[in-house]
Formats: structure tokens, C-alpha cells, sequence
């Protein structure tokens, strides 16, 4: 088996460094830096401009967001960069061995519990992103790296508010 | 000289290529740090694991101090470099939401991608919440249009908040990031974890 051993992972200071130069790298390039949250927000209202073109012209989200973008939702920076994002983690998965179907968890919980807060979390980030107009990577990493006051507003508001809420649901993961 | 886009030295499709590029490095450098794994980020909560905050921070001061390097050496000007935009109320409100969707959820918008890549069903389930909750939003907006745009503060830095330069600020934020590996190291030892 020791040669399907997984790799272990990158020295988290290194990959904090190298994370930092592509944020500086993406900076000097595109005037931006990375984001997620924007890549969904953009293939929902793609997903609805498709499906219910009446209610895209009409429902205030959408026709404020089709305002201020022209042409194809589907045809922006953060798009193309996310899907970036998983060729990326899909190649180091190859590298690192580490390319398996499975629900992690807890040992101590069932995965069917797993899944469903993971769907909640999706749901309430999801929600949160578009207050926060921007997520983890689009506000508060990218936020920061350019001293966004904004940016450090949100990194404090998400982890201190997941720390706070730790306790309750420890069981989840500890 | 930089930024490139926002001088013409490349085209809007380049940028949009290049975008790809970008986003395959961050791609492969959060799953070689471990970020496609729940248990590994949620660990930061409990302090069994805290690659999340050595790993985010370790990024935020490099990325900054390696642009106050560009900006001083005249190869990036700083004031065409998107600086987000604060409003208040939203971005305190936003960042609840997201802080609770992170401990029950385990994962962060752009790491939920990186497991997804890698096979992890959870990471993909996260996902269709996300689509779901972004929707939700749109559907919902007009109810809260006003709050969203509430407390609107233009685009200030941090540093021009506190009325110090960028270069103390920075420096002031490299010194916090130390004592907090400081600390990350400790609550490892302190609150040791079974392989996992």
C-alpha cells in the first residue's frame, strides 16, 4: 500500500507565502484578485437569464446586476478564474494521490448529517457572500492584501462569529 | 507598469486567459495546503488545526507587502488596484452569515471548489447550497435592498482609516500575524488531534 501512501500536505507558512503571490501576481495582472462567491453569483443569474428571461428583466437583483454587466454573465474574471480553481486542485489531487469519492467526517457523526449541514453551510454562505459582497477569498483575503478596510471588516465578522458559534456545533467535528 | 490590464500592456481576453492561470495556481497551492478538507479548516475553531489561519495570514501579508514593494519600486500603481468597497452594516451582517455557514458547513466558498475537484461529496454538496443561498439572496433582495446599501464608506484602506501610513499598517499586521502563529502553535500542542 505505501505506494498509494497519500502525500502529505504543503508546510501551511510556504503555502501561505505562495497563496500571497498569486494574490500580488493576480494584482499586478488584472488590477484584482481572487474571488469565489462572484463566480456563482454570476452563474446563477446566467442560470435564471436562461430559464425565466421575464423574470431577469424584471426582479430588481438581476436587472441591477445586468445593468452594471454587459454581455454573457458566464464571460467574467471570477468565472474563468474558478474554473481555474479546480483544474488546479484537481492536478495536485493527481499529484498528491489524493483524487477519492468520499463524504469526510466526523467518525462520530453519520455522513447523512454531514451532508445536510454541509448544505445548510452552503446555503447560509451563499446568503452571507452577497451581504458581504464578496466572500473569504473575494472580500476578506483579496480585502486585505490591499488593506480594503472592508476587507478586514469581513475576515473579523466570519471568524469571529464561527468561533463564537464553535461550541455549538462541536459535535460536528470534534 | 502594472496593473497590466488597466494600462492596455494586454488585452481583455489575455486577462480573461490569464485569469484561468491565476486561478489554477490558487487552485493547486490551497489543496496542496490541505484546504479541501473540512475537518483540516474547521480545526482552526477548535485549535486541533490551524492551517486556515497560518496559511490566510501568511497570504494576506505577503500579497500586501509584496505590492507596497511593486508600488515603491514604480512597477504597480497602487490606484488603479481594485480596493473593495465598505458598506457598514452589510459587510457586519455578511460576515455573520457566512461565519455561521462556515462552522456548520466546514468549508469556504473557493475551498468547497477545491474539494469538490478532488472528489469530496460534502464540498459538492456545499455547493449546491451555495447556488441555492445566492438565489435565495436574489429572490429576496427587495426586502433588503436598503440595508445592503446601507452605511456606504467609498473604498478606504484600513490605513487611511486609522490615519497611519500603509507601511506601519502593514508592518503593524505582521507583527499580529506572528503573535497568532505564536499562538496557532500552541493550541496544537495544547489540543492535540487523532490522525484523521
Amino acid at each position: 500500500m505505501s505506494e498509494h501512501k497519500k502525500r502529505s500536505y504543503m508546510n501551511p507558512y510556504l503555502a501561505g507565502v505562495l497563496i500571497g503571490v498569486v494574490v500580488l501576481a493576480s494584482n499586478f495582472i488584472s488590477g484584482r484578485s481572487v474571488g469565489s462567491s462572484g463566480a456563482v453569483k454570476s452563474a446563477v443569474v446566467a442560470g435564471v437569464e436562461t430559464l425565466a428571461p421575464s423574470h431577469a428583466e424584471n426582479a430588481l437583483f438581476y436587472k441591477e446586476y445586468l445593468s452594471g454587466h454587459k454581455g454573457n454573465p458566464l464571460n467574467s474574471w471570477l468565472v474563468y478564474e474558478m474554473l481555474g480553481v479546480i483544474v488546479g486542485g484537481f492536478i495536485s489531487g493527481i499529484i498528491s494521490r489524493r483524487l477519492t469519492w468520499k463524504v469526510e467526517h466526523n467518525p462520530k457523526i453519520k455522513s447523512r448529517t454531514r451532508l445536510v449541514f454541509a448544505l445548510a453551510g452552503g446555503i447560509l454562505f451563499g446568503i452571507g457572500s452577497q451581504f458581504g459582497r464578496g466572500c473569504t477569498s473575494g472580500s476578506a483575503l483579496s480585502g486585505m492584501a490591499v488593506l480594503s478596510l472592508g476587507g478586514f471588516i469581513s475576515m473579523i465578522s466570519i471568524f469571529g462569529t464561527a468561533f463564537i458559534l464553535a461550541y455549538f456545533f462541536r459535535k460536528l467535528w470534534i | 507598469m502594472g496593473p497590466l490590464i488597466v494600462n492596455e500592456i494586454i488585452s481583455e481576453n489575455t486577462n480573461l486567459l490569464l485569469a484561468f492561470f491565476i486561478g489554477i495556481a490558487f487552485g493547486f497551492v490551497l489543496e496542496q495546503g490541505g484546504f479541501s478538507s473540512s475537518r483540516k479548516l474547521a480545526g482552526v475553531f477548535y485549535g486541533y488545526d490551524t492551517v486556515v489561519l497560518k496559511v490566510f495570514f501568511t497570504g494576506a501579508t505577503t500579497a500586501a507587502l509584496g505590492l507596497l514593494f511593486f508600488s515603491l519600486f514604480g512597477w504597480i500603481d497602487l490606484s488603479f488596484v481594485y480596493v473593495n468597497e465598505t458598506f457598514l452594516q452589510s459587510a457586519i451582517l455578511g460576515g455573520m452569515i457566512m461565519g455561521a455557514g462556515f462552522i456548520m458547513g466546514g468549508y469556504c466558498p473557493g475551498t468547497s471548489f477545491c474539494g469538490a475537484a478532488i472528489g469530496k461529496i460534502d464540498a459538492m454538496i456545499f455547493i449546491v447550497g451555495l447556488f441555492i443561498g445566492v438565489f435565495l439572496f436574489a429572490e429576496g433582495y427587495p426586502l433588503y435592498e436598503k440595508l445592503y446599501k446601507a452605511g456606504y464608506m467609498g473604498s478606504p484602506r484600513i490605513s487611511e482609516f486609522f490615519g497611519i501610513s500603509e507601511g506601519l499598517f502593514t508592518l503593524l499586521m505582521i507583527i499580529a500575524a506572528v503573535l497568532m502563529f505564536w499562538g496557532a502553535e500552541w493550541a496544537e500542542k495544547k489540543f492535540p488531534r487523532k490522525e484523521y
